[in-house]
């Protein structure tokens, strides 16, 4: 057992209990919370794919900007423990199994792939997540994403302005 | 000579066709004309077979009807004595008839004119294939016409309700008939393998007893119902509702004569089973006596003379169930002269009266139209069986033969001859004689009927009064033409010999004293000037009609409506209407129901989503598994 | 590490966002729930860009890998907008009802 293996098992139980913990959780400020200790398991897992760009990026964007934004919208709401109406268990149930069916139909056609055993992940070796090989890639292949993805956020922050201007 | 014989029929045919198709254009005397015409050349081409004695055993064959491996059934005429004799029939006083009818008829406009005598003509082209048919099929095509033919034109005047059950009536007794004729014919071909006459009647001997007695029993049935034998017999009177001439036509000299004629074509295997022989005599005789005896307190004058021809059919069937086959064939051709003449002498009176049928208003005619008189009284001589008239000879025959079968059986079938007097000279004396019981205004109205009328009627007369001189027995100075023409086909009664000319100077004698009292008698109570016609006791049952038809009605008529009104409200309107409907409210009431899954809620629409990708990822990725298990179960 | 467990630990984390998506009704919550289920396909796609087999030698690292790795950052890019524009029809949607229940959003109904 080497340092690595125990790291990812530990990253990887931390991820999955915050998930339920975001799922589960009343108040949707600490299932904000919880999404924001989720986004860091899963940044410690790109730190150990050496994916080191991917992780901070993960860091500033995800639970930086975008969680930020909904406590602001959570915060403006001002829900505060939802009133209890009409909790539909039947549905809930359903979610659940639901949930559980997918996770089983996924994980038996990947346990019965065959040449899927034959690969590995090899941690910690390798350039491949360096800053400089991706924007390498990134400049010369997906320069035309790269400039289209510019338009993209700026249709919606023009679409984001205008759904949410107040009528006066 | 083929061509010939095909066109006797295909002219009545042509006729029908032509006169039916264009009766919107075509003016009353065309119609009249044209129909006469074609039944006129059709008797003038029989006269030419009659006389070229051109008669042959085979059968002309024109082409395959039903044919597979099992059975052929050709479409084939057989132009042998018998069917010539009743062609003879057939066209001749059909072409009288139809000659008659264009002025008895001559008050409708004239699209029904025309219509009338395209019927006319269809009879009397069915008749002609049911006679000369070589095969049962084929007879029993020309059967069916008809019974269809009756049914339109006791219906004609089909305005009135009355009549329109009466030609109902008619045509589901005869089709009761026919399920008897149809079962013979199925029995024979599963038997013979074939329906042919000469194949049937030369491989007669091969089949067993309970098979001739079967379907000669089954042909019977079908004799009974389109000759109106008991318990077939109560759509006669009613088709009296039918037009003068139709009554003449169909119902005296034609088709009610259509069993007699398949019985006789069959004389081979009825002889072969004595059983059905008595049957036949038995219901041949209690029909006669039966419906004379009704005849005898009838008011109309038409019901009096279609008791008349049912009873006059039991004395054919009785000739036949002795087994005296010519002497049935030969009261048929005396009975179509003398009883047509009635018919028509009737409609006559009927024309004369303006309309008015009953004979209680009647009486004293003899002056005003003497021409029909003087017909009438040869014609209720004749079936009275004056000497030496043609309906002496024929019925003189009947009782001979009924004689040397069985004593009992002739004393019968002498009573009904008997009340066949006594009822014919009731009416006679009635309408002729006597003082009119009418109104004034249809005394006013009486008057003689148009040559058109006229001449038919003299021209039955002769044949009523002269037609028995050619079977006049020997003893009388004659010789039996007749029975030797059909010999061939028809074999004729075999008289023990001495005893012959002593009965039938015992019958002369009978004969003729017997008249002498009724002719008195009836003078005595029906020559007379008040005659109400109402009937007490006994006599009012006989003009009940024994309440017979109110029998049916209870036994079978009304068991079956009330059937039919269970089946229509609850098997049709609950089960297939509601199975109908069911399955259009079941539609609607599904529909609503799937409906509701458009709940408008998201969380409904992924929930959906997220079980579809499931399943789609479970097919898809053991889509071996799936097909595999899939082909196993079918 | 064999791959199957990263494919496991990324199945399980989409699913339980599904869970997720199914079982609340607050609405905020759902899209977070679709940001969590964004994120597991994100460190699947990472690990695959990690992926050799066991016969090739590790260390020659070719630079085809980083493709992954641009994908999840054109993935996160559109997260980032996406979220932007749905919490603004949130805020929409609260100010016409008052309330964020996504049960009372059945105008589709019938």
């Amino acid at each position: 057992m080497d340092i690595t293996t125990i790291i990812f098992w530990f990253l990887s139980a931390l991820a999955l209990f915050s998930a339920i913990m975001v799922v589960t959780r009343k108040n949707p400020i600490f299932s904000v919370l919880w999404l924001i200790v989720v986004f860091f398991a899963i940044s410690g897992h790109y730190l150990l794919l050496n994916a080191q760009f991917l992780a901070v990026v993960n860091i500033i964007v995800y639970a930086g900007a975008i969680m930020v934004l909904f406590l602001f919208v959570v915060m403006m709401m001002n829900l505060d423990n939802l009133p209890v109406v009409n909790k539909n268990t039947w549905m809930k149930f359903l979610g659940v199994i639901s949930g559980g069916l997918l996770l089983c139909i996924l994980v038996s056609t990947s346990k019965s792939a065959a040449d899927m055993n034959l690969k590995t992940i090899v941690l910690k070796d390798g350039d491949i997540g360096l800053i400089e090989n991706l924007g390498k890639v990134l400049f010369t292949k997906y320069a035309l994403p790269f400039e289209i993805s510019s338009i993209l956020f700026l249709s919606a922050m023009v679409g984001a302005v205008v759904i949410g201007k107040k009528e006066s | 000579m083929n061509a010939l014989v095909l066109c006797i029929p295909l002219l009545p045919f042509l006729g029908f066709l032509i006169v039916g198709l264009c009766r919107n254009k075509l003016s009353k005397t065309m119609s009249g004309i044209l129909a006469s015409g074609v039944i006129g050349i059709s008797f003038i081409l029989t006269l030419v077979i009659f006389f070229s004695h051109s008669y042959s055993p085979n059968a002309i064959t024109y082409f395959n009807f039903i044919s597979n491996s099992q059975y052929n059934i050709p479409f084939a005429f057989q132009v042998d004595q018998l069917s010539t004799l009743f062609m003879l029939i057939i066209t001749g006083v059909g072409f009288l008839i139809h000659v008659y009818s264009t002025a008895y008829m001559s008050e409708e406009t004239p699209e029904h004119y025309a219509r009338y005598f395209s019927y006319l003509n269809l009879f009397v082209f069915s008749m002609l294939l049911l006679v000369l048919g070589a095969n049962y099929v084929i007879m029993f095509i020309g059967w069916e016409g008809v019974g269809i033919c009756s049914y339109l034109l006791i219906g004609f005047w089909f305005k009135n309700n009355q009549y329109n059950y009466a030609a109902r009536k008619a045509f589901i007794m005869n089709r009761i008939g026919d399920v008897g004729f149809l079962l013979a014919i199925f029995w024979l071909l599963a038997r013979l393998g074939s329906a042919d006459y000469s194949i049937v009647f030369s491989n007669a001997s091969t089949l067993s007893v309970t098979d001739v007695t079967g379907i000669t029993i089954l042909l019977f049935v079908g004799a009974i119902g389109k000759s109106a034998q008991i318990p077939l017999y109560t759509w006669l009177p009613d088709a009296m509702a039918g037009p003068t001439p139709v009554s003449a036509l169909i119902h005296a000299a034609t088709m009610v004569t259509a069993g007699i004629y398949m019985i006789a074509r069959s004389n081979v295997l009825f002889s072969m089973s004595p059983v059905t022989m008595d049957i036949v005599a038995v219901i041949g005789l209690a029909t006669a006596i039966l419906a004379a005896s009704i005849a005898l307190f009838q008011n109309d004058i038409k019901k009096v003379l279609a008791y008349s021809t049912v009873s006059q059919l039991g004395f054919m069937f009785v000739a036949l169930g002795v087994g005296a086959y010519t002497t049935g064939v030969f009261h048929v051709m005396t009975h179509s002269f003398f009883k047509a003449l009635l018919f028509l002498g009737a409609g006559s009176v009927i024309h004369a009266m303006g309309g008015e049928q009953d004979i209680t208003k009647m009486g004293g005619l003899r002056k005003k139209i003497p021409i029909t008189y003087w017909t009438f009284l040869i014609a209720v001589l004749a079936i009275s069986g004056f000497p030496f008239t043609s309906g002496f000879v024929s019925k003189d025959e009947i009782l001979m033969a009924a004689y040397a079968h069985s004593q009992p059986l002739f004393w019968l079938t002498t009573f009904a001859a008997v009340l066949t007097a006594l009822y014919m000279f009731r009416v006679f004396m009635l309408v002729f004689l006597g003082g009119f019981r009418g109104s004034e205004e249809q005394q006013h109205h009486l008057h003689e009927s148009p040559p058109a009328m006229t001449i038919p009627l003299i021209i039955l007369a002769v044949l009523a009064a002269i037609g028995g001189f050619v079977q006049l027995p020997e003893i009388f100075g004659g010789h039996d033409y007749f029975n030797e023409f059909l010999a061939p086909v028809v074999p004729a009664f075999k008289h023990v010999g001495e005893s012959m000319a002593v009965q039938e100077y015992y019958l002369l004698g009978g004969t003729v004293v017997g008249l002498l009292i009724i002719f008195l008698l009836c003078k005595k109570w029906y020559a007379v000037k008040h005659f109400e016609g109402k009937y007490t006791g006994i006599k009012n049952v006989l003009a009940h009609k024994w309440y017979i038809d109110e029998l049916y009605d209870a036994i079978i008529v009304n068991p079956f409506n009330n059937i039919a009104g269970f089946l229509k409200s609850i098997v049709e309107k609950s089960g297939i209407d509601g199975i109908v409907n069911g399955v259009g409210r079941f539609i609607q009431y599904s529909s609503r129901q799937v409906r509701l899954v458009q709940s408008g809620m998201v969380g409904n629409y992924i929930l959906i989503m997220v079980l579809s990708i499931t399943v789609l990822f479970m097919v898809f990725w053991n889509q071996d598994l799936i097909i595999g298990f899939l082909q196993k179960i079918f | 590490m064999p791959v199957s467990y990263y494919i496991i630990l990324a199945s399980t984390l989409f699913c339980i966002g599904v869970a997720g998506v199914l079982t609340r009704r607050n609405a905020i919550i759902i899209f977070m729930c679709v940001e969590l289920m964004l994120n597991a396909v994100n460190l699947l796609l990472v690990a695959f860009s990690k992926m050799q087999n066991i016969a090739t030698p590790p260390g020659g690292v070719t630079v085809g890998g980083t493709d992954a790795q641009l994908f999840v950052f054109f993935i996160m890019v559109v997260a980032a907008a996406e979220v932007s524009v749905g919490l603004a029809i949130i805020v929409m949607m609260y100010r016409n009802v008052h309330s964020i229940d996504i049960n009372f959003l059945n105008r589709l109904k019938n």
